[in-house]
């Protein structure tokens, strides 16, 4: 998490706005504090003191359940207040500008902004207005760090680490955010990606990101996890022909029983087009990681606020210092 | 064909500068006079006159430029710019005539339109304008402007950039009729299907930052298909703002086949690459999009070697709160008529790229000629279009420099070498810094 961003006359401030910003010290250490989180969070009450009088703000300018649901969660067990902005109902549907929410939200000194907004670019815009450290919970078809970090948390979970593993990305990589955090995610832990889908819905180029791209559903046989990609019918515009039809693609690439071997991990970032991209079949097998994913969620969203609001210098024991919390 | 303010003519002396017109053939450190306007004098040691004297020491003495493709915002966003403020902006740049694109607020697409802006040019301008008149009505690509009364009223050529000319039909019956105005027609070459709702160059930094791609096929099919219309109809075409390899082997293959075929390119394409784009700065967002580094080396291959025989700076204002917004959002388009020689000089002649004289015979007589224009030259007789700068001053952009009414420059901030010190446009001391 590099101040990237920031403008050279103010402090340093960090921001989780892309995973191209992390190390891999820096996530070794974010899963690490998840984990203690996890810990934590067995015991019979939940809250942790250790945002007490910070404030998070969400800001969504899109349509989501499980990620502000799990943020606006993350804090309030870490005992931040937290305040929650939709883009329907508020000022934005006046026509007021992102900059000019951005900066009049600025003016309650927030300690972190989480922002979800359709286009890339927002949440450096907001880095760049206000004081807040600033969590993109999505931009456009650009990033979405914290689901690549909580897929990350999950693998580990399941499979033990990352490092050596193959991956396999099925579906559209063209319109995903979530396909572009985690191949560099993945790849930054060791892992090695294979993207699988329709052609044009792989992006020219996007091998330089160091993964491989195939168009044959057969190449996921070798893949230890088989991550399936929503497919977006809100980002087919009529005309485009990306796919001739949502049933030639299930028929070419929807993950099957078939498909997959035994012991295939298999995951999606939710919500599911059951039928389309996964068979019901699939998605409800004990092979399944969707609630592994979505309980990862919670503490590794606590880790992200955590990390971002409390970090020393590096190499600070992070276990510890939740303990002494 | 040029509109500007009347003001006297003007007499001066500038002593020792190294006085360079590739054209002309002339590369030595000289005196000129200039004589109410024309140049009278060029040589070792000339009299004064009692003229006011300048002294040229140490700096470069060149033709003013010519900058074939500028948006001058009016009619329609004066709170972007206008005629007084873009050619004051065209002056401080070097700048001693530009041609404006027609994609105003009403376009201009009438002789009532471009009669006010001639009158509106005779008000205000500061440097000699020209004005380009749409291909088609409203630029909305169905039916042609009344291009002979256009012509009449003092149109440049003729061109509806910022936007294509979709139907192959349409181009090709500009091409025929035009040939009565004796005027170039200047396509903007994108197929739109193609480009689409494309951000950024379709490549890797596309695809990892997630933008929709705009791929340099879009600009290069629309290319090969604009110069086998002008082939087939055997008339001139004067391509805008080239971006892609493809493009230009298009062109120069077309050169060769003896189509009368001319290409310009701008600062940006010829400094920066895709890459760039990483930086989701809205002011790195411009149609042609950026592209990739091959694209950028054929484009300067081809500025080089004279396939591409203009720089434009395709200088577009835009207002501040519409580029204050996410990358996606921002309008395409940035300012460069005041640092188009700058930029140039720091990135293309100083790192052995490009030489100076082939410079400079880009930014003058290449524009000229692709539109009928009297080039700027050093010589005596000539009127006095004149450029004094400190190719070795370096100077830091900011916002506060412009004369431009925006601010949206891709070089807000860069450092850059080489500064105008004094523009000279037909005559008259048109900036002095």
């Amino acid at each position: 998490m590099r101040g990237d961003v920031v403008p050279p006359d103010r402090p340093e401030r960090r921001h989780l706005i892309s995973i191209a910003d992390l190390s891999r010290e820096d996530v070794e250490r974010l899963l690490s504090t998840a984990a203690s989180f996890a810990r934590s969070l067995d015991r019979e009450v939940k809250k942790l003191p250790t945002l007490r009088g910070r404030t998070v703000v969400t800001l969504f300018y899109e349509s989501s359940t499980r990620t502000s649901s799990s943020f606006e969660l993350a804090a309030k067990r870490l005992s931040a207040d937290t305040m929650s902005i939709k883009s329907t109902g508020s000022s934005v549907d006046k026509g007021e500008s992102l900059k000019d929410t951005a900066i009049t939200l600025g003016a309650y000194d927030p300690d972190v902004i989480v922002i979800r907004h359709p286009q890339i670019g927002a949440p450096q815009l907001v880095a760049s207005v206000t004081d807040a450290h600033v969590v993109n919970a999505g931009d456009g078809k650009h990033q979405h760090p914290t689901q690549a970090l909580l897929d990350l948390y999950a693998i580990r979970e399941e499979l033990g680490g990352i490092e050596g593993l193959h991956v396999a990305i099925v579906g559209d990589v063209l319109h995903s955010r979530v396909a572009r955090s985690n191949i560099q995610a993945l790849t930054l832990m060791g892992a090695h990606v294979t993207l699988v889908g329709p052609p044009p819905l792989l992006p020219r180029g996007i091998e330089a990101m160091g993964c491989e791209t195939s168009s044959d559903i057969d190449s996921i046989t070798d893949a230890d996890v088989v991550y399936v990609l929503r497919m977006q019918r809100e980002r087919m515009e009529e005309g485009a022909n990306y796919v001739p039809s949502l049933r030639e693609y299930t028929a070419r690439w929807g993950v099957t029983p078939a498909r997959l071997r035994p012991g295939q991990k298999v995951m999606h970032p939710g919500p599911m087009n059951r039928g389309v991209e996964i068979d019901p079949v699939v998605a409800d097998a004990a092979d399944a990681l969707i609630e592994t994913q979505v309980r990862a969620g919670l503490v590794v969203r606590m880790a992200v606020l955590y990390d971002l609001l409390t970090r020393g210098p590096v190499g600070v024991d992070v276990a510890a210092a939740v303990e002494v919390a | 064909m040029l509109f500007v303010k009347d003001a006297p003519k003007q007499s001066l002396v500038v002593r020792r500068a190294r006085v360079l017109d590739p054209v002309q053939g002339v590369d030595a450190v000289l005196d000129i006079r200039v004589d109410d306007g024309v140049i009278a004098a060029l040589g070792e040691r000339v009299e004064a006159n009692g003229h006011r004297i300048v002294s040229g020491e140490g700096l470069l003495l060149a033709p003013a430029f010519v900058d074939p493709h500028v948006h001058l915002r009016t009619p329609g966003r004066e709170d972007e710019e206008t005629i007084a403020t873009g050619t004051a902006a065209a002056a401080a740049g070097g700048f001693c005539a530009i041609l404006a694109m027609p994609n105003t607020d009403p376009v201009v697409d009438s002789a009532a339109v471009l009669g006010a802006l001639v009158d509106q040019a005779r008000a205000e301008a500061v440097v000699a304008v020209g004005f380009l008149a749409a291909i088609s009505r409203g630029q909305a690509g169905a039916e042609l402007t009344e291009m002979a009364e256009l012509a009449d009223a003092g149109a440049a050529g003729f061109s509806d950039d910022g936007r294509p000319v979709v139907a192959p039909a349409l181009m090709r019956r500009a091409l025929q009729y035009s040939a009565i105005t004796d005027r170039p027609l200047a396509p903007h070459c994108e197929e739109p299907t193609l480009s689409r709702d494309g951000q950024m160059h379709e490549g890797a930094v596309a695809a990892e930052l997630g933008f929709a791609g705009y791929p340099s096929v879009a600009e290069s099919l629309m290319v090969e298909r604009d110069l086998a219309l002008a082939a087939y109809e055997d008339r001139p075409i004067h391509l805008l703002h080239l971006s892609a390899r493809e493009s230009v082997n298009a062109l120069d293959r077309a050169q060769a086949d003896g189509v009368r075929a001319t290409g310009e390119v701008t600062p940006h394409h010829l400094c920066l690459t895709d890459e760039a784009v990483r930086s989701l700065d809205p002011n790195l967002k411009m149609n042609p999009p950026l592209r990739s580094a091959d694209d950028r080396a054929a484009l300067l291959d081809g500025l080089r070697g004279g396939t591409i025989s203009c720089v434009a700076t395709d200088h577009a204002p835009h207002a501040r709160h519409e580029k204050d917004v996410p990358f996606e959002a921002a309008p395409f388009g940035v300012t460069g008529l005041e640092t188009a020689f700058a930029a140039l000089n720091t990135h293309l002649v100083e790192p052995g790229l490009l030489p100076l004289p082939t410079l400079i015979e880009r930014m003058t007589s290449g524009p000229a000629r692709a539109y009928g224009l009297e080039p700027p030259r050093i010589a005596v007789g000539a009127p006095a279009n004149l450029v004094l700068v400190d190719t070795r001053a370096g100077w830091r952009v900011t916002e506060a420099g412009f004369r431009s009414r925006s601010q949206n420059s891709w070089l807000l901030g860069a450092e850059l070498t080489g500064r105008v010190l004094m523009t000279v446009a037909d005559g008259r001391i048109a900036f002095e810094r």
